[in-house]
Formats: structure tokens, C-alpha cells, sequence
């Protein structure tokens, strides 16, 4: 195209690529009706996809990427964000574009016979003890040590669940109780290439999206999916300030745990968060301790490594806080904010209603309308809307965030392409890196997730307009 | 026999116990109402719902 491709941009190394995706539970409520397959409502859930793309596997006009995944969930992944704003106002969007395929989806069912109503849940766990997954993608740069550099990481994020997990009922044959973490429980492996085989919390599968020469990209998959957007901003800027002191060589107390599985679990089941989980140097240390040591580093380097910048202070007072109030069990210091603590107190209140135990069903129920995506049933909403839950981003940053990508990375070459196509009537083929119009000789290949302009992409979406 | 209260003897003070402190906070009366709001259509068939919700593993 008389372009050449541009070298990739220098970026200051506080600049990192987020993208976080979600698998969504997929529900049909049809008691009177025949037995349907998730296959099957899944398909007729994605059929205006389908339609609009020609696939059930798209590219949207915000850049991000909606598909079907194993196991039937419909998956939403995020384009490339650089900014936690963006990265929570895109992840946001997902749940409401997810959910508008809800009528269309029920109205198909109907026509085949099955009246029903259709939920999608953003959580991580059937009612049989399946499990799905939320991960988070964490730009890195390259290095020939990274299997230590991603293993240094993993005693973080077995304990970053006393603030970040989504929090559940977990029913064992001995009764109920509430844990910190969903996913915990169906953790097998610290690291490991393979997912659904396995498990890993950290996936290593070497697949950047990005120049393989400068970038890795940081796969975690132990996290829980959060319908909080102040848990999200902890969840991934927590996460984020540990890889920054990491990347910069900064000097981290060597807390390597002698069994993460074990700890993962023993975290997750202890609400007191009494329980010590053992180091490889024989220690025994509570989440709490581990978690603080981290945070007190952080804090160290903020000035230095890390520049301070009012969402920064924002993501050390949420972790400050949320540690504290797990110490002191005064959950009022976090209830608006963190997911498992919002949950508790919702499940709480109604169980004293209810006068009935944890196990009971109702309670199952309310937990599932606590992640249920649609604005008018789901219970996140309407605690959102009681000034029960607080919100980071403006709600109509969320509205444009449905069809305009993040301007400030790759995601903003791949919107306008796909906009510019669809709007043509064109066919094209795109994925994370290439861009192509069916028939056209050229592929336009994008290496570099920092690059917001092209001249390639320029001269291309121009052709297509005219 | 005009005996008015019980506690004839041994309190002197007969002023009525305080009433329960407020303790309710706002946010607490917007979290009840919200359960109001929602307690029918969670009660329907609870049970049935929630067994009904299978899906495979995913990743």
C-alpha cells in the first residue's frame, strides 16, 4: 500500500496493555419446557451475531472480541486498554453487549419451541461446581528469565483474594460457609501452558499479540471475575503496581509459598483470615501479613518507581483499607466497595430475614441475581442505583465504550477498520494483530499494541470508504 | 388493689426505658427496601432455579 510499517513506539515503561476477559455463566429458565442444550441457547443466543458478522467468533466496533467458548459461554474479551478507566468502562460494556443479545436470544428459543428466560451471569461458577474463568492479560516486556519472574508474583496472587475476591457460599457436606474466593477451589497448578486441562494460576502459554521480541504478555487466570468496578481497579491495579516494581528490579520480600494449592484454599475457606499458610522458608504467615508486605513495598517506591497519580492513591487506599477491615472485621470499611464484602453484607441481611441457614437455596438464588447482567433483574445494578455500591468510571463512558474502542492504543486502528467494513458491506478477517479484507492481497499486520495511528490503517479504512 | 407497676419495689427510677437507638442507617433502610423489592421473585421456585443452572467447565 506504499506504507511502510512503522518501528514499534518507544514507551515510557510505566505504560502497560490491560485486557481482561470474561467467560459468562449461560442460564435458561424454562421449567415447563423440553430439555434445551447450552449448545443450543447459546446458538440461538449468538444468531444476530452470526448474522452481523458472519461467525459466532467477531471482532466489534469497540475493538473488543465476543465469541462462544468451550463449554458454551458466551466470552467477552476486551480490546487493548492502557488505562484502568478504560479497561473497567470496556469490561463493563462487555456485560451490557453480552446482555443485549438477551430478547433476540428468547425470542428465538420461543419460535423453537422454548419459552424461557434467558440470564447470563458474570461469575465463576455453575450450580453442579463448574467453573469459568475471568483473565487478565498484563502487557510485559520480555525477558529470558520469565517462568521466576511470573513465579514471583504467585504468592500475590494466592492472597490478593481477602480483597479482591468475589466471595461466595460454599457448600460442603459439613454445612455451608462463605469464602473469599470461587475460583480458588478449582486451582491445580501454580503455572503450566495448558488451561483447561489444568488450571494454572498463571497461564505461560508464550502467545504475546505483540512483538515477540519486546513483549510477553502476562496471561492470569486465577482471579475472580468482579462485578465492582472498585474491585476491578484493585483487582488489576494492585496487579499491576507489583509487575511495575518487578519490571524496574525492585528488591520484593521473597515470600515463595511451600504449596500454593494448599494455600490458595486455605485463604480462601477463612474469613477470619487466622489461618497461616506455610513459606518455602518455613515461615508461617496469615494472607493478611503476606499482603501487607506487598503493600508496604509498594508504598515505599511510590515517588520512585511508581509516580504518584491520583488513581494510584485510589488503589493503595482501597488495599490499605480493604486489609484492614478483614483484620478488624469491621466490613463497613469496604461494603460499597469490594465484592466479596458487598455480597456478604447482601447475603447477611436476607439470611436474618429468612431466618434460614447459608445452604439455603434462596440464598443461591440471591447470589446468582447479585451477578446477573441484565440492568433491570440483576441485583449489582440496583445497588449501583441505591448508592449501595460505589462506581469508578462515569456510567456514559460505559455507553460510548459499547462501540468506540479505546483511542489511545491498537484498539482504536482495529475499531475504525471494523466500523468502516462493516458500514461498506465488506467481508474481513481480523484477530489481535492482522486486519484484511476478504479478496485484498494485503494483510495489515499490527505488531505494536502501543501504535493509536497508522498510515496503513489510515489509507486502508479511506479505500473502504470510498 | 391498686398496684400500678410490677417493680413496687427496688427501682426508683420509673422514667420508660430508652427507646432503641437509631441505629438504621440510611444506607441500611435502602438495603431493606431493595430486598422488599426483590424477596417474591427470589422465593419462586428458588430451589428448581438455581439446580437448573449447569454449564461445562470453561477455561
Amino acid at each position: 500500500m506504499g506504507f511502510d510499517v512503522p518501528p514499534p513506539l518507544e514507551v515510557p515503561a510505566e505504560r502497560r496493555i490491560f485486557g481482561l476477559e470474561t467467560e459468562f455463566g449461560l442460564h435458561l429458565d424454562a421449567p415447563r419446557a423440553r430439555a434445551v442444550t447450552p449448545e443450543e441457547v447459546a446458538g440461538h443466543l449468538f444468531r444476530s451475531v452470526v448474522e452481523w458478522g458472519r461467525s459466532s467468533n467477531v471482532f466489534l466496533p469497540n475493538a473488543s472480541r465476543l465469541y462462544i467458548d468451550v463449554g458454551a459461554h458466551p466470552e467477552y474479551a476486551t480490546a487493548e486498554c492502557d488505562s484502568l478507566t478504560d479497561l473497567i468502562a470496556s469490561d463493563k460494556a462487555g456485560e451490557r453487549i453480552v446482555h443485549d443479545l438477551i430478547a433476540d436470544g428468547e425470542r428465538r428459543l420461543a419460535e423453537a419451541g422454548v419459552d424461557g428466560t434467558i440470564h447470563l451471569y458474570k461469575n465463576n461458577t455453575d450450580s453442579h461446581g463448574n467453573s469459568y474463568g475471568c483473565h487478565e492479560n498484563y502487557l510485559v516486556r520480555r525477558r529470558a528469565d520469565f517462568r521466576a519472574f511470573a513465579s514471583a508474583l504467585l504468592p500475590f496472587l494466592v492472597t490478593r483474594q481477602v480483597v479482591t475476591g468475589a466471595g461466595c457460599i460454599t457448600r460442603t457436606p459439613q454445612g455451608a460457609h462463605f469464602s473469599f474466593s470461587p475460583r480458588a477451589d478449582h486451582m491445580w497448578e501454580g503455572l503450566s501452558s495448558a488451561t483447561t486441562r489444568s488450571r494454572p494460576m498463571i497461564n505461560t502459554r508464550d502467545e504475546p499479540h505483540a512483538t515477540a521480541e519486546l513483549y510477553r504478555r502476562m496471561h492470569v487466570i486465577v482471579g475472580d471475575s468482579t462485578m465492582a468496578e472498585a474491585t476491578t481497579l484493585l483487582k488489576v491495579g494492585a496487579t499491576d503496581l507489583m509487575l511495575r516494581l518487578m519490571e524496574a528490579h525492585v528488591r520484593l520480600p521473597d515470600l515463595t509459598l511451600a504449596n500454593e494449592m494448599q494455600a490458595i484454599r486455605a485463604v480462601a475457606h477463612d474469613l477470619s483470615a487466622q489461618a497461616t499458610v506455610e513459606l518455602a522458608d518455613g515461615r508461617h504467615l496469615t494472607a493478611i501479613q503476606i499482603q501487607r508486605e506487598y503493600l508496604a513495598v509498594v508504598q515505599a517506591n511510590v515517588g520512585g518507581v511508581i509516580e504518584p497519580t491520583d488513581e494510584v492513591a485510589r488503589i493503595l487506599d482501597l488495599w490499605e483499607r480493604g486489609l484492614r477491615a478483614v483484620e478488624t472485621q469491621d466490613y463497613s470499611l469496604i461494603d460499597t466497595e469490594l465484592d466479596w464484602a458487598i455480597k456478604l453484607r447482601l447475603l447477611t441481611r436476607y439470611q436474618e430475614r429468612l431466618q434460614c441457614s447459608l445452604d439455603d437455596p434462596r440464598l443461591a438464588r440471591l447470589e446468582l441475581a447479585f451477578h446477573d447482567v441484565s440492568p433491570q433483574r440483576g441485583l449489582y445494578y440496583k445497588l449501583v442505583e441505591q448508592g449501595l455500591v460505589q462506581t469508578v468510571v462515569d456510567p456514559e463512558r460505559i455507553t460510548t465504550a459499547m462501540t468506540t474502542p479505546p483511542q489511545t492504543t491498537r484498539a482504536r486502528l482495529r475499531g475504525a477498520f471494523v466500523e468502516a467494513a462493516v458500514k461498506a458491506q465488506q467481508d474481513f478477517t481480523v484477530d489481535w494483530v492482522h486486519l484484511k479484507l476478504t479478496g485484498a492481497h494485503q494483510t495489515v499486520l499490527l505488531k505494536d499494541p502501543f501504535r493509536n495511528i497508522d498510515p496503513r490503517v489510515e489509507a486502508l479504512v479511506e479505500a473502504i470508504e470510498s | 388493689m391498686p398496684q400500678t407497676h410490677s417493680s413496687s419495689h427496688g427501682y426508683e427510677d420509673e422514667t420508660p426505658e430508652p427507646a432503641p437507638a437509631p441505629a438504621k442507617v440510611e444506607s441500611t433502610d435502602a438495603l431493606d427496601s431493595l430486598l422488599d423489592e426483590i424477596d417474591d421473585s427470589l422465593q419462586v421456585n428458588a430451589e428448581q432455579f438455581v439446580r437448573s443452572f449447569v454449564q461445562k467447565g470453561g477455561q
